[in-house]
């Protein structure tokens, strides 16, 4: 599979999704056990996403710069700051320690 | 809202970029997927394992996906009675476009609100999508700026707000658990995809919910 392959059956099973709820009304995914799991699959997946991008090196795990950078993310957003600060701060506090040569 | 979307399509670019795209197949995930958080997901499974997480890749974004399928069935009455009318509201059919036609109450208010919402997000975050994937091309060495480590911030900004019952705060973090314990043992992508197992365990279950709520 190409890159392209991939990024095309993607977006195509995305945009079906989306089609579905118009030509198919009857679908039912408010209520209940299925529109919870829907709920769900957001947050999980962003959590699984965060401790993979964070420890993850391929079939590694290893602990690095991205670590203290995703901690001082963390105490941003508790301190309610907004998404491009965040993003930043982790960015320069990875790069910084990098720079002095802390663990890769 | 506008600036929130523009900030979320220039991280979109250029961590797009990180991961191994090109600019043009960013641009396309941002034309044509067109739903923010398969989107993510996506090139966050292509920046664990590469190409050869792809099926992984296409999977979450898929599953991710299924909500709009819940948000067409509601915007269904609201986009316009034709069919021409449907079929074109189904791209912009996404989380802001439906949560702003859900907060009117009136009909020709909530019609305004979808089309301003939903062409006016198309608009932002594809331009800045491009941005971003130009800066992420210019940067070049992804490690030495701390890309990779945005990339892991910018997911858990996306989480926050999502962390507001204990049910999912259970889900997410069982789920960044499960991921990173699972990574030496599964081919990269995979151990993400295990988030779908999690999510599908508690809500079925309807574990750690709020207690007095009923489960359904």
């Amino acid at each position: 599979m190409t890159m392209w392959t991939a990024i095309l059956l993607a977006a195509v099973v995305c945009v079906a999704s989306k089609l579905i709820g118009y030509l198919v009304p009857t679908v039912r995914l408010e209520r209940g056990r299925s529109a919870r799991v829907i709920d769900l699959l957001t947050v999980a997946f962003l959590g699984a996403l965060v401790a993979v991008q964070t420890v993850g090196s391929g079939m590694a795990v290893t602990i690095d710069a991205r670590l203290p950078a995703l901690m001082v993310a963390g105490t941003l957003l508790w301190l309610r700051a907004s998404f491009v600060i965040v993003v930043i701060g982790a960015a320069t506090v990875a790069a910084l320690l990098r720079l002095l040569g802390w663990s890769a | 809202m506008s600036v929130a979307t523009g900030a979320y399509g220039v991280s979109f670019g250029a961590l797009a970029v990180t991961a191994g795209l090109d600019v043009w197949q960013t641009c396309v995930l941002s034309l044509v997927m067109f739903t923010g958080g398969s989107q993510f997901a996506f090139i966050g499974v292509i920046a664990s394992g590469g190409l050869a997480a792809a099926p992984s890749a296409i999977a979450s974004a898929a599953l991710l996906g299924v909500r709009n399928v819940a948000y067409a069935v509601r915007m269904n009455p609201v986009v316009g009675l034709s069919w021409r009318h449907r079929l074109a509201a189904a791209q912009f059919t996404i989380d802001e476009s439906t949560a702003v036609a859900l907060a009117h109450t009136d009909l020709r208010a909530r019609r305004i609100g979808f089309w301003v919402t939903g062409l006016g997000t198309y608009l932002i975050w594809n331009v800045a999508t491009l941005g971003g994937a130009l800066l992420g091309d210019v940067l070049g060495d992804v490690r030495a700026y701390g890309l990779d480590a945005a990339a892991a911030a910018a997911f858990l900004a996306l989480l926050w707000p999502r962390l507001r019952s204990r049910q999912a705060v259970a889900a997410g973090t069982a789920a960044a658990v499960a991921a990173a314990s699972l990574t030496p043992w599964l081919v990269p992508g995979m151990p993400v995809l295990i988030a779908a197992l999690v999510a599908i365990l508690i809500g079925s279950f309807n574990w750690h919910s709020a207690r007095g709520e009923e489960p359904q």
